[in-house]
């Protein structure tokens, strides 16, 4: 029996190290789940609800700029400042460049030039490639997609900050990986 | 059976209890304050108008009005007529979750406003909308 124990905790100690949200190795796939109902809420009441973890800190800070939200992309997006402030504190503590136990933060990082700040997650030089191949009849002129901006009409776990290729659904096109 | 009585009283209290208490509809409280920000009486029938009115804005799309996003049926769900966002009825009989939230109608007047007419609505202005959804 207590040789049985001593097995036990020998193996429970290495696992519960993997499965430590920080200390985990190897690090998590995607970006990081959210975490912050404010956000989710406020911003996630227009459009899908971007994890801070795809922009870098810098481009949070451009785009929750008080004159920058009275032009969001053409729509007035104005918050009151208490919730501003909370919102764009958590954007830029869970920003791309501020993790490094989520891969495709990481990889998001990387692809920017140090002061490059983009305002859509579109233009992050990671995205971007990753995307190209893609045909303009799978998006763009989709009527069910539109615009790589919504992504979770093909990212069916987007909200779960998973985007691997084998979770992509293409609206109209299931056989899409046969297609391009 | 006596010293079941306090169980029971309270089961019959428990049964009883509304499921779930509606949220009130803030239109009066809304209008008192706009009437302490200097508005007069409020009119639905201008509260009309002024949802109806045409704006002219210098970027696309030029013309904006409230039905342009809204509908005219304000019973059924409007969608946003440059991004295509579904917004949920406006009409309190239909959606009792409207005017229940004192945050989220300054909020979305401050923004539709702007973003329709080009500023900010006046107290008088708002408490005639007001007035006319809640007639809806």
């Amino acid at each position: 029996m207590k040789r049985l124990i001593l097995l036990l905790t020998l193996l429970a100690v290495p696992t519960s190290l993997l499965a430590h949200p920080i200390l985990g190795f190897p690090r998590h796939r995607g970006v990081e789940p959210l975490t912050n109902p404010l956000y989710s809420e406020s911003c996630g009441e227009c459009h899908f609800a971007y994890q801070p973890g795809l922009l870098p800190a810098r481009s949070w800070k451009k785009l929750m700029a008080p004159a920058a939200l009275e032009d969001h992309f053409g729509e007035n997006a104005e918050l009151d400042e208490e919730d501003r402030l909370a919102i764009l504190k958590f954007l830029t503590s869970n920003a791309a460049d501020t993790t490094w136990h989520y891969k495709r933060s990481i990889k998001i990082t990387r692809s920017l030039a140090e002061d490059e700040a983009p305002l859509r997650i579109t233009e992050v030089p990671y995205i971007k490639k990753k995307h190209s191949h893609i045909p303009r009849w799978a998006v763009q002129d989709n009527r069910k997609v539109r615009s790589l901006s919504y992504c979770n009409r093909c990212h069916t776990r987007a909200d779960k900050g998973a985007f691997v290729r084998a979770e992509v659904d293409i609206p109209g096109y299931r056989n899409w990986a046969d297609l391009f | 059976m006596k010293r079941y009585a306090g169980t029971i009283a309270m089961a019959a209290m428990i049964l009883t209890m509304p499921l779930a208490q509606a949220a009130d509809n803030l239109v009066p409280q809304m209008q008192a304050q706009y009437q302490s920000e200097g508005a007069g009486d409020f009119s639905a029938e201008r509260g009309q108008q002024f949802w109806r009115q045409k704006h002219q804005a210098e970027k696309e799309p030029f013309t904006r009005s409230c039905e342009s996003c809204h509908g005219t049926d304000l019973r059924q769900p409007g969608e946003h007529q440059r991004t295509g966002k579904v917004i949920e009825a406006m009409a309190p009989s239909v959606n009792a979750e409207r005017f229940t939230d004192a945050k989220k109608i300054k909020k979305w007047f401050r923004r539709n406003c702007k973003w329709t007419i080009g500023r900010e609505c006046t107290p008088q202005e708002k408490g005639d909308v007001l007035a006319w959804l809640n007639t809806l």
